[in-house]
C-alpha cells in the first residue's frame, strides 16, 4: 500500500509530502523524506510492555497497573511536575493541561529549554512573522542566524526558503541572496552569499550595529564589531534595505547563548525597523515537530505558551521561577511525569539527579536516557505513524498527522485520559 | 435536554413580533415546543426580561491571531484570572481571555452564538480546535478571501463562476460559514509591505482594484446562495478622512437579496473618520448613517470603542503596522501565504486623548443615527474597540442620554467641536436593543432558518433571562440598573439546558459548529480542476490533500447546504 502526503513527525518543518510504502502493517519504503525523518519512519526499536521498578529491578507490568501506579504517585504528590509534550499531538496535550489543572501541577514543555527566550522577547516586543509559503514565494533575501538548517531542518531550504520554487522568481537559486550568521562555518554557512562569522557571545553587538546602521547612525559603529568588519555589516544592511522581502530565521545559537532573550528582542526590533523600509519577517526554527502545538494548546487553555504553575489555583506564569530547569534545580517537585520528550538526554546534571531521586514516570514509545531515571514507563503508539492528530508547524500552520499502520499500543491521549480519570476519582471529583 | 417550562418570562422577540409579553416557553430536545408534559422541569423567570440568546456577529475569540494575542500578552492574561469552580476550568485573560474564559463570560452575558470574524483558511484547523473549547456557544467562522490568489485570479479573468467555484471549494474545505473580505487588495499588497489606499487603486500584483474584488465577491456570494452576505472590513481602516472611501464602497453595493442585506460592513466606527490628519480628525458618522439609511441592502455593526486597555487584532496587516508606528508598543504580524495577512498590537483608549474620545463618540452616533436597529448591530469588534464585557455599558449609553452626557463630561474637552453626539437626543428602546444584539444578527447572518434568533416553537432553545423587570426600570434615568441587569443573566439557556446562572457556568456544554457547503456542479468542483490543483501544489507550502479541515475537528456540527446558480 502506498500512502501519499504523509506529514513527517520529526522536526518543526512538518513536511507533509512524504510517501510511504506499507507492507504487512510495516513501513518498508519512505520517499521525499530527509535522513532524520526517514530514520523515524523506519525505526523498529521500541519498548514492548509497561515497566516498573520493583525492589530495584525492572519488571513488566500491565497497562492497568502502570496507570494505577502513575495516578497514585501524582495524586499523592505535593508538587507534581508534568513535562515534555513536544512529540505528541494536540489532543493529548489538551488532556495534559486538564490533568495539570486537576492536580494543581506545574506543566512545562521542551520549549523551556529551547525557544523559551524567544517567547519572552516576543512578549516584550511582538513578532513580525509569516507562514513559510510567504518566504517561499517572495523572499529574495534569507538570513539564517544561529541556526544550521542543512543539518537540523534538512528540507527547510528546498521546501520553504533558499531553494524553494516561488511565484515571484524565475530562478530561486540565482535570485535569492543568503546570509548566514554563526560562530563557525556550518554546512549552511558554506552556501551563503555572505557569511558573518561572529565571535561567540557577540550576536547582541552585531544586531545593535545593524540597527544603528538601518537608522542611519552607522557613524557610531566601530571598525570591527564582535570580530566582524564594519564593511561587511554595511554590505548586509544594504542588502537588507534593497531586498523586496527579507526573511530572518534564527535558532538556539542566538536564543540560548549569552544575552538570551535580549538577543532575540534586538533581532525582532531590527526586523520591525526594517519594515519601515521594506518587507521583513523573522521566524524561530522550532525543533520538535509539535513543540509549537503545545505552546498553542497551553495558550488557549491557560493563557501562556509554557511554564504554567497551577498550584495556586489559577494559571501562574513566571519564567525563571516556573520553568522546568529552575524548579528542578530548586528540588521542588516530589513527582514527575515525562511525556514525549527526553530530559534525561538534555537536562543539567543536578536536575537529572533530582528527577532520579523522586518518583518519575515516563510515557514514551522507546527506551531512552530518561528511562534510567524512572520508576515507571508506559509505552504508547507513535503519533504520526500509528495515531492521527494535530500538530503545528514551526510557523503556526496546523496539519493533521496521519495514522498509517495499526497498533496494539494505546495512544498518549488514551493513557492520559485514564490517568486523569483515575486522579479525579482519587481526588473525589470523579 | 429534557423538558423545561420557563414560566413568567417577559419576552421581547422581534423576529416573532413579540414586544413585551408575559409568556411561558416550553422546551424539549433542545428546541422550543408548543407544550410540555407535567414532568417538565419548571423554571420561574419571575417576570424578568427574556430574550433569544445573544448572537455576536463579529468577534474575535478563536484562532491563530487571537491565540497569538494571548501568547504575546502575559500582562493581559494576568489581568483576568479565575479559579476552578464546579464545572468551570481555570481561566486567564482580560481583553483576550482563554477559550473557556470567553465562553463563560459570554454565557454570563446571555450570548449563545459567536461568529469568529476572521479565519485564515490555511489555519482554519486552529480556529476549529479552539471552537471545541468554547463549549457554551455555537460557532461560525468567516473565512478570509481578501488576498486569495485563486479567487483574485478568477476575478482578474472576469470569470465570476470560477470566482464562486473557488469560494465554494474553500468554504467547504475549511468549514467556514461566510465570505470575509478584510481590506480587499491591501492584505495581498502587504506581502511586499505595500497597501491600497482606497477602492479604486490597482493592486500591485493583480490587475484589479478593491472595487472589482468587492463587486465580484458579492456577485459570487449570491450565485452560491450563501446564508450570510459578503462580510466586509473596508479599505483604509483607521485613517483620517476615510469616510469618503467607506461611502464609495457602500455605493458599489447592489440590492440582490430579498431576505437579507447584500453587504455586511463591519466595525464601521473605524471607517467613519473625517479630517485630513490627526490634528483635524473628526466624526463623519452623519454622512455614513445617512448613506446606510438610504440603502437597505447594507447592514453595519458599530465597532464601538470603550475606554481602557485592550488588544487590537485584525487580518488587516498594513493597518496594524501603521498603528504600531503611532503607539510604539509591541507589534506582531502574521502574513498567510496566498490568502491574507494579520497584525496585533495592544492599545489603551484614553478619555484624555482627543482622537480616542472622538472614536468613542462615533460608534454611539452610528447606532443612534441609523434609523433601523436592524441595520446597525451592537459590537465592539471584540476585542478591537473594547472587550465584549463592555456590552452592558454600551447598551446603557444607547438607552440613556443622561448617561451619555455624564460620560461626555469626562472625555477630552475639545471633543464637542468634532462630533455631533451631544446634539443627539435619541434613546434606544428595549426592543431596539433586542434587535441590535440578537434578532438583527440572526437575520443578517441568515440563520433564522436554522432556528436562531427567535423564541417560537421550532426555534433552538437558546434563551437569555436578565434579572430586570422592564416596567420597574426607566433606562433613561436608571442606567446603572441597565448595566447591572445586562451584565449577568439570571439564566442562560443553550439548546434547552441551563448553561449559566448568575455568572457561573453550570455545565461543560458542547457547541455546534455551523458551516456551509454550496452544492456546485461537477465542472465547478475545484477538487478536480487541473489548473487550480497545479497552482495550489506549486505555491502553497502544504499539500492540497492536507488542506481541508477533517470531520474530526467538527464534533457536533450543522452543515448548511446551499443550491447554487452555477
Amino acid at each position: 500500500m502506498i500512502v501519499e502526503d504523509v506529514p513527517c513527525p520529526f522536526c518543526g518543518c512538518l513536511c507533509d509530502d512524504i510517501t510511504l510504502t506499507v507492507k504487512n502493517n510495516r513501513i518498508v519504503g519512505v520517499e521525499n523524506c530527509c535522513v532524520l525523518g526517514n530514520a523515524k519512519f523506519l525505526s523498529k526499536k521500541r519498548l514492548k510492555h509497561p515497566i516498573m521498578r520493583k525492589d530495584g529491578a525492572w519488571v513488566e507490568v500491565s497497562f492497568d497497573e502502570a496507570i494505577e501506579e502513575t495516578a497514585r504517585i501524582l495524586t499523592g504528590a505535593n508538587r507534581p511536575l508534568l513535562y515534555g509534550w513536544s512529540g505528541t499531538y494536540n489532543e493529548a496535550q489538551v488532556t495534559a493541561v486538564h490533568l495539570a489543572e486537576e492536580l494543581g501541577a506545574l506543566i512545562d514543555s521542551t520549549t523551556s529549554v529551547c525557544h523559551n527566550p524567544s517567547i519572552i522577547a516576543i512578549q516584550e516586543v511582538g513578532h513580525p512573522g509569516c507562514t513559510l509559503g510567504q518566504v517561499k514565494n517572495r523572499a529574495d533575501l534569507v538570513i539564517y542566524w544561529g541556526c544550521n538548517p542543512i543539518e537540523a531542518h534538512p528540507r527547510h531550504l528546498s521546501r520553504y526558503s533558499t531553494y524553494a520554487d516561488g511565484y515571484f522568481f524565475e530562478n530561486t537559486v540565482r535570485d535569492r541572496k543568503v546570509v548566514v550568521v554563526d560562530i563557525r562555518e556550518s554546512e549552511t554557512a558554506k552556501i551563503a552569499d555572505e557569511f558573518i562569522q561572529v565571535k561567540p557571545g557577540g550576536d547582541y553587538l552585531i544586531l545593535s550595529a545593524l540597527r544603528a546602521m538601518v537608522r542611519g547612525r552607522g557613524d557610531v559603529v566601530p571598525a570591527t564589531v564582535a570580530g566582524v568588519k564594519k564593511e561587511q555589516l554595511e554590505r548586509v544592511v544594504e542588502a537588507c534595505q534593497n531586498a523586496s522581502y527579507g526573511a530572518v530565521f534564527f535558532g538556539l545559537g542566538v536564543s540560548m547563548t549569552r544575552g538570551k532573550y535580549k538577543n532575540i528582542r534586538n533581532a525582532i526590533e531590527l526586523v520591525s525597523e526594517l519594515n519601515r523600509k521594506t518587507k521583513f519577517t523573522i521566524s524561530a526554527m522550532r525543533g520538535h515537530y509539535n513543540v509549537y502545538g503545545f505552546n498553542e494548546v497551553l495558550t488557549w487553555m491557560a493563557g501562556y505558551p509554557f511554564a504554567v504553575d497551577f498550584s495556586r489555583g489559577i494559571a501562574f506564569y513566571n519564567p525563571g521561577e516556573t520553568t522546568v530547569i529552575d524548579v528542578l534545580a530548586r528540588k521542588e517537585p516530589d513527582a514527575c511525569l515525562v511525556v514525549a520528550s527526553d530530559p534525561g538526554a538534555h537536562f543539567p546534571k543536578t536536575c537529572i539527579e533530582h528527577m532520579a531521586a523522586i518518583p518519575t514516570i515516563q510515557i514514551d514509545p522507546c527506551v531512552n536516557p530518561t528511562t534510567a531515571l524512572c520508576q515507571v514507563q508506559i509505552p504508547v503508539a507513535i503519533t504520526g505513524i500509528e495515531v492521527a492528530g494535530t500538530a503545528y508547524r514551526m510557523d503556526g500552520v496546523p496539519i493533521r498527522m496521519k495514522k498509517v499502520v495499526e497498533t496494539e499500543f494505546p495512544t498518549d491521549k488514551q493513557v492520559l485520559d485514564r490517568i486523569c480519570e483515575r486522579v479525579r476519582e482519587l481526588n473525589g471529583n470523579g | 435536554m429534557g423538558e423545561i417550562l420557563l414560566k413568567n418570562a417577559w419576552v421581547i422577540d422581534p423576529i416573532s413580533g413579540i414586544n413585551g409579553e408575559l409568556m411561558d416557553i416550553a422546551m424539549d430536545g433542545g428546541r422550543i415546543v408548543e407544550d410540555v408534559s407535567g414532568k417538565a422541569e419548571v423554571i420561574d423567570a419571575q417576570g424578568f426580561l427574556t430574550l433569544p440568546g445573544g448572537i455576536d456577529s463579529h468577534t474575535h475569540t478563536s484562532g491563530t491571531k487571537v491565540n497569538f494575542g494571548r501568547y504575546m500578552s502575559p500582562e493581559d492574561m494576568r489581568a483576568g484570572r479565575t479559579q476552578k469552580k464546579g464545572p468551570m476550568h481555570i481561566t486567564s485573560g482580560y481583553s483576550v481571555p482563554t477559550t473557556y474564559g470567553n465562553s463563560y463570560k459570554y454565557s454570563a452575558l446571555g450570548y449563545t452564538c459567536l461568529v469568529e470574524g476572521a479565519m485564515a483558511p490555511l489555519e482554519a484547523r486552529h480556529t476549529h480546535e479552539e471552537f471545541a473549547f468554547t463549549p457554551l456557544q455555537d460557532s461560525f467562522a468567516n473565512a478570509l478571501f481578501d488576498g486569495n490568489w485563486g479567487m483574485l485570479g478568477a476575478i482578474e479573468e472576469g470569470d465570476i463562476k470560477r470566482t464562486a467555484a473557488i469560494i465554494a471549494w474553500t468554504l467547504s474545505a475549511v468549514k467556514g460559514f461566510a465570505v470575509k473580505l478584510t481590506n480587499p487588495g491591501g492584505t495581498e499588497a502587504w506581502g511586499f509591505g505595500k497597501n491600497v489606499s482606497c477602492i479604486n487603486q490597482k493592486m500591485p500584483r493583480f490587475d484589479i482594484t478593491p472595487t472589482e474584488i468587492i463587486r465580484s465577491a458579492i456577485e459570487a456570494n449570491e450565485l452560491l446562495n450563501l446564508p450570510h452576505s459578503v462580510h466586509l472590513h473596508c479599505n483604509n481602516l483607521g485613517t483620517p478622512g476615510n469616510y469618503t472611501c467607506t461611502l464609495g464602497t457602500f455605493d458599489l453595493v447592489p440590492d440582490l437579496n430579498d431576505k437579507r442585506q447584500t453587504l455586511y460592513a463591519t466595525h464601521v466606527q473605524f471607517h467613519s473618520y473625517g479630517g485630513s490628519g490627526w490634528s483635524d480628525f473628526s466624526s463623519k458618522s452623519e454622512p455614513i448613517a445617512r448613506k446606510v439609511n438610504m440603502r437597505p441592502q447594507i447592514v453595519i455593526d458599530m465597532g464601538q470603542v470603550m475606554f481602557g486597555r485592550t488588544t487590537t487584532m485584525t487580518a488587516d496587516g498594513p493597518m496594524e503596522f501603521n498603528l504600531y508606528r503611532l503607539h510604539h508598543d509591541k507589534w506582531s504580524n502574521h502574513d498567510v501565504e496566498l490568502e491574507t495577512g494579520s497584525g496585533i498590537i495592544p492599545v489603551n483608549y484614553r478619555r484624555k486623548n482627543l482622537v480616542n474620545s472622538i472614536m468613542w463618540a462615533i460608534g454611539l452616533e452610528l447606532a443612534l443615527l441609523v434609523e433601523s436597529p436592524w441595520q446597525c448591530l451592537l459590537t465592539t469588534d471584540n476585542p478591537n474597540g473594547a472587550p465584549f464585557v463592555k456590552y452592558p455599558e454600551i447598551i446603557a449609553l444607547l438607552m440613556s442620554k443622561k448617561y451619555r452626557d455624564a460620560e461626555f463630561a469626562t472625555v477630552h474637552q475639545d471633543t464637542g467641536k468634532r462630533v455631533p453626539l451631544p446634539a443627539i437626543d435619541r434613546e434606544l428602546t428595549w426592543h431596539d436593543i433586542a434587535v441590535m444584539t440578537r434578532a438583527g444578527q440572526a437575520r443578517a447572518l441568515g440563520i433564522t432558518g436554522v432556528g436562531k434568533g427567535y423564541l417560537l416553537p421550532g426555534a433552538e432553545a437558546d434563551i437569555a433571562v436578565y434579572p430586570m423587570r422592564v416596567d420597574d426600570i426607566d433606562p433613561a434615568q436608571q442606567y446603572e440598573e441597565v448595566i447591572k441587569g445586562f451584565s449577568q443573566t439570571e439564566y442562560t439557556i443553550k439548546r434547552g439546558r441551563v448553561v449559566s446562572r448568575r455568572g457561573d457556568a453550570l455545565i461543560h456544554g458542547e457547541n455546534t459548529t455551523f458551516w456551509v457547503k454550496p452544492e456546485v456542479p461537477p465542472e465547478y468542483d475545484m477538487t478536480h480542476d487541473e489548473r487550480f490543483k497545479e497552482h495550489f501544489e506549486r505555491y502553497y507550502s502544504i499539500r492540497m490533500s492536507n488542506y481541508p479541515v477533517q470531520e474530526e475537528y467538527l464534533h457536533r456540527n450543522y452543515c448548511i447546504r446551499t443550491e447554487t446558480d452555477l
